[in-house]
C-alpha cells in the first residue's frame, strides 16, 4: 500500500520560528524538582547504611582507641613525693592489675608490681610530669581494649576490664545453631510438601497459617520460650541439669520463628522450576519423591540455599527471644541448658538501664553492634551472589 | 535405510523390579516425613496461641487485707452501706494522708455512693492476688486446686478471672498487676506508629517512584541504591536501634526531646521521646516500604504509561494521574504490613530507652513513652507468676491490634482484586 505524504504548505519564515521555538524542549522545572526529590528518597537508603556504619565505626573506634578513666574507689593512703616510686594505697575500691595504667589527679603512672596493698609504678608515664599527692587522691586505672584482646578473650565482664567477645559470640552461635537444626529439616519439609505434594486446596489454607506465624510479633516468642519451651525442656530433662534461664529453650524457639521464613522463600524457589521438568522425571518412570528431590530441589538450589542464609542472618540477629530466654550476664559454655548472655542479648541488658554516652559500656555496645553488622551484611550480601550466580534460568 | 536403534529391554526380573517396591516405599516414607514436618508446624502455631490464653485466664487466690464482713456497722455489710458511712470507714482505715489526698483529687461530698465504695474497696478491702492457675489446671484440675488454695491460703477467695478486661485496656500502668492495664502502653504504640507513618510513608514511596519510573536500571548509582535497599531489609532491627540511639536520641537531642521549641519538659530532655521511637521505627521500615511499593507499581500495566505518554503528559503527571492510582491498593497493603511489622518490634526501642514506667498518657511526639511490646518484655522478665498473666493478657491486646491492621490489610487487597 501506498502513502500519499501530505506535503506542509510553506509557511512565512517568522511564523515557521514561532512554531519550532514552541516545539523545542522546554526546561520543566517542576520535573527536575519531583525527581529530585525522588532521588533524594532513594538515596536516604544509603544515607541510612552509611550513618549506620559511621556510627558503628566511630564509637567502636573509640571503644578501641580511646583510653577510659574508670574509678577505683581507692585512694593514696599516704602523702608521696614526685620521686616516690612504693606507696601504700587503701584496701577498698577494685582490684588492680599489674602493667596497667593508673591516674592520679593529673598524673599517669604504670604500675609495675603489686604487693598487697604496696604499690610500685613508674612515675610520669605517657609524658606527664611527677608531682607531690596528697593522702587521700583517688585512684583511676586505664581501660584499653585491644582488638586482638576483643576477638580472642574469653571473658566479657566490663566491671573488671576484660573485653573478650568469645562468650557472647559463642552464646549467638550455640542459638542460631539450635534454631537452624529446628528450622532447616522442619521448615524445607513444608516447603518440599507445599509445593510438590499438597493439593491446592490445602495450599490455601496451609500458607495464610505459615504467614500468620510469620506475622506475630519476636517478644511474644520470647514469652513462649519462657513459658512454655523452658517448662517443657525441664520437665524432659530434669530441672537440675536445665536452669531457668538456657540457650537450648531460646535457639529452639528462634528455630520456630523463622520456619516460615524458611518454608515460604524454599516454596517459592521450588515452585519457580517448570513443570516441564517434573512431567520429564514422572515420563521417566521417577517416583514423586525423586522427582522432587533428584530434579526439582537441585533445579531451585539457588534459591534454596539463599533461603538458608537469609534465616541464618535472621537467627544470629534475634534479640528479644534471647534477652526473654536466654539469661542475662555473659558466660562462656557450652552447655547448651546453662544460661548464657548472646551479642544481641547484651546490647538490649547494657542499654536498658541508664547509660551514659561515652562510657566504655556505651562504646562497647557499637563494637558488638558492629561486629553483628558485619554478619548480617555479609550474610545478606553472600545469599544474593549465590541467587544471581547459580540461578538456574527457565525460559 | 535408517538403522533403528533397538532399545535394552525393559528387564522384569533382576535388579531394576527388586528395586521399584522399596522405590515405593521410600517415596511413601518421605511424603509422610514431609506431612508431619508440615503438621508440626500448625501444631507449633496452636500452642503458641493456647499457652497465651493458658496464662490470660485461670483461677486466681485472692486475699483480703480486712475481711469486708469486719467492716459492717450495725449489721449493715458495706455493700447495703450508705456514701456517709463509707466515708468514715474509709477515714476510720486508712492514714490520714492517704485520706487528705483522696479529698483533694475529688471532694468526698462530689463523689456519689458507687466512688466511695470503690475506694473503700481499694484502699481498705485491699484484696491482692497471691497466687495464681494457668487455664489448664483451673479447668481440668479443678479439684485439686480448690483443695491447694483451701489449704494454703484459707482466707483468700478463689475466683476465675480473665485478666485481659476493660479495666486492663482501660488502666494506666502500675506495680501492682492486680490494678495494671495498657493504655499508657498502647497510646504510645499509636504514637510512635503515627510518626513512623508520616515519616516513613512519603519517603518509601518516593523511593519506589524513583526506583521503578525515573531510574536507569543500567546506570551504576541506581544499581547500588537497589542493592542497598535489599541489604537493609536484612539488617537485624536492634542495629537500627543502636542507629536511633546515636543519632537521633544523642546527636539530634535538641530536636527530639523538643528543646529547640522551648517545650522541652526536663524529665524527657534527654531525646528519649515518642519522636525518637517513631523516626528510628521509621528507618527500619522504610526498606520494606520501597520493596512493597516497587512490586505494586511493577504490577501497573505498561499500557497505560504509553498511553499517557502518547497524549503528551510528562513523566510526573503520568506517575501522578495513571501509575499511582493503579498501584495505591498493592502500596497501602504493602505499607500496612510493614506498619504491623513495626507495632510489633521491640528491641530498637528497648535500645533507645523507652522508659519502662510510665503512668500518664504520652502527651505529644516529644513525651516521653512506653509501648506494647515493650511492656510485654518488662512484665515477662519479672519472676513473678502474676506479671506473666498480664504479660499475656497484653500479648492478646497486641495481637488484637496486630490481627485488626491485617485484616485491613487483606480487605483493601480483596476490594483491589475485584475492580480489576
Amino acid at each position: 500500500m501506498t502513502h500519499t505524504i501530505q506535503t506542509m504548505t510553506t509557511l512565512p519564515p517568522q511564523e515557521s520560528d514561532n512554531i519550532a521555538a514552541s516545539l523545542r524542549k522546554r526546561p520543566r522545572i517542576r520535573e527536575s524538582i519531583i525527581q529530585g526529590f525522588l532521588f533524594f528518597c532513594g538515596a536516604l537508603s544509603v544515607i541510612t547504611t552509611l550513618g549506620i556504619v559511621y556510627e558503628l565505626g566511630k564509637e567502636s573506634l573509640n571503644f578501641f582507641v580511646k583510653v577510659q578513666w574508670e574509678e577505683t574507689n581507692k585512694e593514696l593512703a599516704q602523702a608521696i613525693g614526685a620521686g616516690d616510686t612504693v606507696f601504700e594505697v587503701t584496701t577498698t575500691g577494685s582490684a588492680l592489675a599489674e602493667e596497667t595504667v593508673i591516674r592520679m589527679g593529673e598524673e599517669q603512672m604504670l604500675l609495675v608490681t603489686i604487693n598487697g596493698t604496696s604499690l610500685e609504678v613508674v612515675r610520669g608515664y605517657e609524658g606527664t610530669a611527677p608531682v607531690e599527692h596528697n593522702s587521700g587522691v583517688g585512684i583511676a586505672f586505664a581501660q584499653k581494649v585491644s582488638v586482638f584482646e576483643f576477638l580472642t578473650g574469653t571473658e566479657w565482664s566490663p566491671q573488671v576490664g576484660k573485653f573478650g567477645i568469645l562468650p557472647l559470640l559463642n552464646a549467638t552461635l550455640m542459638t542460631t545453631l539450635f534454631a537452624m537444626l529446628i528450622a532447616l529439616p522442619i521448615g524445607m519439609s513444608i516447603a518440599i510438601y507445599l509445593s510438590e505434594y499438597a493439593t491446592d486446596k490445602r495450599r490455601r489454607v496451609l500458607k495464610p497459617i505459615l504467614e500468620v506465624l510469620a506475622g506475630i510479633p519476636t517478644v511474644v516468642y520470647g514469652f513462649f520460650a519462657l513459658t512454655f519451651m523452658t517448662p517443657l525442656l525441664r520437665l524432659m530433662f530434669g530441672s537440675d541439669t536445665v536452669s531457668i534461664y538456657n540457650t537450648a529453650s531460646a535457639g529452639i524457639v528462634i528455630g520456630i520463628l523463622i520456619i516460615p521464613l524458611v518454608s515460604s522463600m524454599g516454596e517459592d524457589a521450588l515452585s519457580a522450576v517448570p513443570r516441564a521438568l517434573r512431567e520429564a522425571a514422572y515420563g521417566l518412570g521417577a517416583t514423586r519423591l525423586e522427582t522432587a528431590v533428584k530434579v526439582v530441589v537441585p533445579a531451585a538450589i539457588s534459591g534454596l540455599v539463599a533461603a538458608i542464609i537469609v534465616a541464618l542472618s535472621r537467627a544470629i540477629g534475634e534479640t528479644m527471644i534471647v534477652a526473654i530466654a536466654a539469661g542475662a550476664g555473659p558466660a562462656f559454655t557450652f552447655n547448651p541448658f546453662a544460661a548464657a548472655e548472646t551479642m544481641t542479648g547484651h546490647i538490649v541488658r547494657i542499654s536498658g538501664g541508664d547509660l551514659s554516652y561515652d562510657s566504655i559500656d556505651y562504646n562497647s555496645l557499637f563494637a558488638v553492634g558492629l561486629l553483628l553488622f558485619f554478619f548480617t551484611l555479609g550474610l545478606n550480601i553472600f545469599s544474593q551472589r549465590i541467587v544471581r550466580r547459580f540461578r538456574e534460568v527457565y525460559e | 535405510m535408517t538403522n533403528r536403534q533397538t532399545l535394552p529391554e525393559t528387564p522384569q526380573t533382576g535388579e531394576y523390579a527388586s528395586n521399584l517396591p522399596s522405590r515405593h516405599r521410600w517415596s511413601t516414607f518421605w511424603r509422610g516425613v514431609f506431612r508431619i514436618s508440615t503438621v508440626i508446624g500448625m501444631i507449633v502455631l496452636v500452642a503458641l496461641l493456647l499457652n497465651i490464653l493458658n496464662s490470660a485466664l485461670g483461677y486466681a487466690a485472692i486475699e483480703n487485707e480486712v475481711d469486708p464482713a469486719s467492716l459492717a456497722i450495725n449489721g449493715y455489710t458495706i455493700e447495703q452501706l450508705h456514701r456517709d458511712d463509707l466515708v468514715f470507714i474509709l477515714e476510720q482505715n486508712v492514714s490520714a494522708g492517704v485520706f487528705r489526698k483522696l479529698a483533694n483529687d475529688i471532694p468526698f461530698d462530689q463523689r456519689d455512693r458507687e466512688d466511695v465504695y470503690a475506694l473503700v474497696l481499694e484502699w481498705v478491702v485491699a484484696p491482692q492476688v497471691v497466687q495464681t492457675w494457668p487455664l489448664y489446671d483451673s479447668l481440668f484440675r479443678r479439684a485439686a486446686v480448690q483443695a491447694e488454695a483451701a489449704a494454703e491460703y484459707p482466707e483468700a477467695e478463689l475466683r476465675f478471672i480473665s485478666w485481659l478486661d476493660g479495666d486492663f485496656v482501660g488502666n494506666p500502668q502500675s506495680s501492682e498487676p492486680e490494678k495494671a492495664g495498657v493504655r499508657t502502653a498502647f497510646l504510645g504504640s499509636l504514637w510512635v506508629i503515627l510518626i513512623t507513618i508520616i515519616f516513613a510513608f512519603p519517603l518509601g514511596v518516593g523511593a519506589a517512584i524513583y526506583l521503578e519510573e525515573y531510574a536507569d536500571a543500567g546506570n551504576r548509582i541506581n544499581r547500588i541504591l537497589q542493592t542497598n535497599i535489599n541489604n537493609l531489609a536484612g539488617v537485624p532491627s536492634i542495629i537500627y536501634g543502636i542507629l536511633g540511639l546515636a543519632i537521633f536520641v544523642r546527636a539530634m537531642g535538641t530536636l527530639t526531646s523538643g528543646a529547640f521549641l522551648g517545650a522541652a519538659d526536663p524529665a524527657t530532655a534527654n531525646g528519649r521521646t515518642i519522636l525518637s521511637a517513631g523516626l528510628t521505627m521509621g528507618l527500619l521500615i522504610l526498606p520494606l516500604i520501597i520493596i512493597n511499593s516497587q512490586e505494586a507499581i511493577k504490577a501497573v500495566s505498561n499500557s497505560l504509561r504509553q498511553a499517557s505518554f502518547g497524549l503528551g503528559a510528562t513523566k510526573w503527571q503520568t506517575v501522578w494521574n495513571h501509575v499511582l492510582p493503579g498501584a495505591l491498593p498493592g502500596i497501602l497493603t504493602g505499607t500496612i504490613l510493614a506498619i504491623s511489622r513495626a507495632v510489633g518490634e521491640t528491641a530498637p526501642l528497648v535500645v533507645i530507652g523507652a522508659s519502662t514506667f510510665i503512668t500518664t498518657d504520652p502527651a505529644g511526639p516529644f513525651a516521653k513513652f512506653t509501648t506494647l511490646p515493650i511492656q510485654i518484655y518488662q512484665w515477662t522478665a519479672r519472676p513473678q507468676a502474676e506479671f506473666h498473666n498480664i504479660a499475656a493478657a497484653a500479648i492478646l491486646v497486641l495481637l488484637i491490634l496486630l490481627l485488626s491492621l491485617n485484616a485491613t490489610a487483606i480487605i483493601i487487597r480483596n476490594r483491589y482484586s475485584r475492580k480489576m
